[in-house]
């Protein structure tokens, strides 16, 4: 059974639906990428997911639980976290508040959780009583998906984790994405550098329009000639 | 029952009514069709009763004035000052947010009653100004009131037909546009900021002249007469409960809250003496609580907003703004 | 001047406490609560029905008084706020003139409009360094400061009050964190009323409770509060600060009548100038 599985999504803003019904599966210790042109509905697609956008039609069934229709609060506090692209940190919390308020439902200490986080991600450590709001780009983004890995989900969403990175950071935080998984966290993410993302990814997924368009494994996507005239940039 | 009593009673009714409804009207061209945050209307107000006073009087020590002026042009130099406050009010504050420009327009209101209060050379302070002139006195003498109503009134439709004629243009489509989506409006390439000001002149000018309507007719003011309750707060009232975006609505709002509101002194009136002054202030929050169940129930008013077409208005799901009908 | 500069202080810090909750609720509901003014009034009378009316001590007269002001702040928002929550923002801030002029005229029919004091009777001020000043006044002075050490302990020490930063900074990513939103919004409440209903008291201690005192105040917490940037309660403090000198010190060259109109001219030249406030927050 996949731990995360999407049928026949329908969901949209307002009168305008932007997804027609799309499906996607992610399996236990996967790591799976969503690629597609802009507006084809990635980023929607994950707010979905989370509970953010209000889906019209299909089923989002998570460890074998249809958590559909949910809110974002309920579904924190069932395994699946979630970093969005924009505005992912709190700006005027330290590091080490940013990472508490990620274990707020978490019941009794936080602390060892933060250690772990300052050993996976280095940079941190030595920063941990900075204003998040402080820090560069790529750092935000290791204190958003610090925060988000406080509560040890099962599943994280990540929402173009490398846009506005520079090339080094955004190799950084690939990396980063890699080693969280190998620790035993399934991710779906979205990357809008889709040749970085399915590199890493043992599977992906196309959308266009709102569509399926292709699904594969991330290798064969990258081979892909089709993909790779459209996304990869040749 | 004295059908004199009644009559001189309903006189009275249609008399301020018919000065709120012409607030409530130039409210109307501010909030409702451009959704402009005006909490100051008591200061517009204001200025046109103080500058209707001082022109239309002879000359007099406590105060500034001697321009003896007729009534007409007393009336017309409260509207067009109280625009031209408007104007100067409107360049900085209209480029803000709309709650900042609520709490300037509340600022601006309360340092008009300081001024007011303060400038004795000007006002006559806290001891106002008396003896303004009633136009055609003599001429009415017992049915008066009769007169002045139909005065009133007058004034009331002209300033409903000026704004009906301006909102059917191409000018107040723009208005509305403006308030719905000010974004889209500016991608249309309308100067917002303009229309905006145009909106705040024009209402400022009614409620100028609404304010110089009252002057006349009570004959005396006093900084007191135009504290927030009465001069603001009531206008406000009476647009949202007859409904905001709605020119008729407001001059229906403007007649019903009126009538509430007196009929709330006879339930003040009940109350044993021992309570005085105390009555007033719980006529007020009966209209403060008849506010708050408008909003909560009815946020449309009695006959919420007008149904118009216009090319740059999107249309709204219902239940997104206040004012869907 | 120095005088003026006391004053200024003192005035400062009651302002400060008011500014400091609106300047939370602001953000964190997202609507100008005008009601905030009256709020220090409903603690101001509150205090004096217990104190004067029922005799208890004054700690416990505060005590109550701000307590019940942080309860019917919640009642008031379960009632009047909430089910607005979905219309605009221009709504909710009509609602709140709404319920700040039935709270002004509530108070007003249950106390009469003449003011009232907490004790009768003229005190002699202290004399220190060249400066008066009155040991009502040093009381507020120090309970000022009690207060605003506590806000910050609060804030910056206890899980709540990190998330209610958090959710200052960012409303959604708050709610995308887990952080139980609807709680943190009566925690909001609680606070901001409770520093109010302080505020209010204080006021009262230094002057005499009149029905319009918080009606009256509510143009120089907002200026504070816009001047320290919308959102960030340490900015609120010196807002308030600095207007509360300003006013003083302004009465070197206007009339002190004019007073209230100094903090409305400078909240509109840094609106102007510079909306998001000297310390930042958001626009």
């Amino acid at each position: 059974m996949a731990l995360l599985e999407v049928s026949g999504l329908r969901a949209g803003y307002a009168e305008v639906d932007i997804l027609h019904g799309v499906n996607l599966a992610v399996n236990q210790d996967e790591i799976v990428c969503v690629v597609g042109p802009n507006g084809a509905g990635k980023s929607t697609l994950m707010k979905s997911i989370f509970g953010l956008v209000r889906v019209r039609d299909g089923r989002i069934v998570f460890q074998g639980e249809d958590i559909t229709g949910l809110g974002p609060s309920q579904i924190v506090r069932r395994g699946m976290c979630y970093v969005p692209q924009n505005n992912n940190v709190f700006p005027s919390l330290t590091v080490e508040e940013n990472l508490e308020m990620g274990a707020f439902i978490r019941q009794g200490d936080f602390r060892r959780k933060m250690e772990e986080m300052f050993e996976l991600f280095p940079i941190l450590k030595e920063r941990r009583r900075q204003k998040a709001g402080t820090m560069s780009g790529g750092q935000q983004q290791m204190v958003a998906m610090a925060r988000a890995l406080m509560l040890d989900p099962k599943l994280i969403l990540l929402d173009e984790p490398t846009a506005g990175l520079s090339p080094k950071f955004a190799e950084l935080v690939l990396e980063k994405v890699t080693e969280i998984n190998r620790m035993g966290v399934s991710v779906l993410m979205i990357e809008q550098n889709a040749r970085a993302g399915l590199a890493i990814s043992h599977r992906g997924y196309v959308l266009t329009m709102g569509r399926n368009r292709l699904d594969d494994t991330g290798q064969a996507l990258l081979a892909n000639e089709e993909v790779g005239r459209l996304f990869l940039g040749g | 029952m004295e059908w004199g009593g009644i009559i001189g009673y309903g006189l009275f009714l249609l008399i301020y009514g018919g000065i709120y409804a012409i607030s409530a009207l130039g409210l109307n061209v501010q909030w409702g069709y451009t959704g402009l945050f005006n909490i100051g209307v008591g200061g517009f107000f204001l200025v046109g009763a103080y500058t209707s006073a001082i022109m239309t009087k002879g000359p007099d020590f406590s105060h500034l004035g001697g321009f003896g002026q007729p009534f007409l042009v007393g009336v017309l130099a409260g509207g067009l000052l109280a625009a031209v406050l408007a104007l100067l009010i409107g360049i900085p504050t209209l480029r803000l947010r709309g709650d900042y420009l609520a709490i300037a327009t509340i600022g601006i209101a309360e340092t008009l009653r300081l001024i007011v209060t303060n400038e004795q050379q000007l006002t006559a302070g806290v001891w106002g100004i008396g003896a303004i002139p009633k136009p055609l006195w003599s001429t009415f003498g017992d049915s008066y009131n009769a007169f002045y109503a139909v005065v009133v009134l007058l004034a009331m439709v002209l300033v409903y037909f000026a704004i009906e004629r301006g909102t059917r243009s191409p000018w107040g489509r723009v208005l509305k546009a403006v308030r719905e989506d000010e974004a889209v409006a500016q991608a249309v390439g309308k100067d917002v900021f303009r229309f905006k000001l145009q909106a705040l002149v024009l209402g400022a000018f009614f409620m100028g002249v609404a304010g110089a309507l009252f002057a006349h007719f009570v004959g005396y003011i006093s900084p007191e007469a135009f504290e927030p309750m009465n001069a603001t707060f009531l206008v406000w009232v009476m647009l949202i409960v007859g409904g905001s975006g709605n020119s008729k609505g407001a001059m229906l709002g403007a007649f019903i809250v009126w009538v509430i509101w007196s009929g709330t002194e006879f339930v003040a009136a009940a109350l044993p003496p021992t309570f005085g002054p105390r009555a007033h202030a719980l006529r007020i929050v009966l209209i403060g609580l008849l506010l708050m169940a408008m909003l909560l129930w009815r946020p449309q008013g009695v006959l919420g907003e007008e149904r118009q077409v216009s090319k740059l208005v999107r249309n709204e799901p219902a239940g997104r703004s206040a004012q869907g009908g | 001047m120095a005088q003026l500069i006391l004053y200024g202080l003192i005035y400062g810090g009651i302002i400060s406490l008011g500014a400091i909750g609106l300047t939370l609720l602001v953000r964190i509901l997202k609507f100008s609560h005008f009601a905030h003014g009256d709020m220090m009034a409903l603690g101001a009378y509150l205090t004096l029905l217990f104190r004067v009316t029922m005799g208890l001590p004054m700690w416990l007269s505060v005590a109550l008084a701000v307590i019940l002001t942080a309860v019917a702040a919640v009642l008031i928002d379960r009632i009047f706020y909430k089910p607005l929550r979905r219309t605009s923002p221009a709504i909710l801030l009509i609602a709140s003139v709404g319920v700040a002029l039935v709270l002004r005229h509530l108070i007003q029919f249950f106390w009469g409009a003449a003011p009232q004091v907490y004790q009768r009777g003229v005190e002699r001020p202290y004399i220190v360094w060249g400066l008066r000043i009155r040991p009502t006044q040093v009381w507020i002075l120090v309970m000022a400061v009690v207060l605003v050490i506590a806000v910050w302990l609060f804030l910056q020490k206890t899980k709540t009050g990190k998330a209610l930063r958090a959710m200052a900074d960012n409303m959604d990513l708050a709610a995308v964190s887990g952080i139980d939103t609807e709680r943190m919004v009566v925690w909001t409440w609680v606070l901001g009323a409770a520093l109010a209903a302080a505020a209010g008291i204080m006021l009262g201690m230094d002057t005499q409770l009149r029905p319009a005192m918080g009606w009256l105040m509510l143009l120089p917490i907002f200026a504070a509060a816009i001047l320290g940037g919308l959102g960030n309660p340490y900015g609120a403090i010196a807002g308030g600060m600095i207007i509360a000198l300003s006013q003083e010190l302004s009465t070197m060259f206007i009339n002190t009548a004019y007073k209230p109109a100094v903090a409305f001219v400078l909240m509109v030249l840094l609106l102007l100038v510079r909306p998001q406030g000297l310390f930042g927050g958001k626009a």
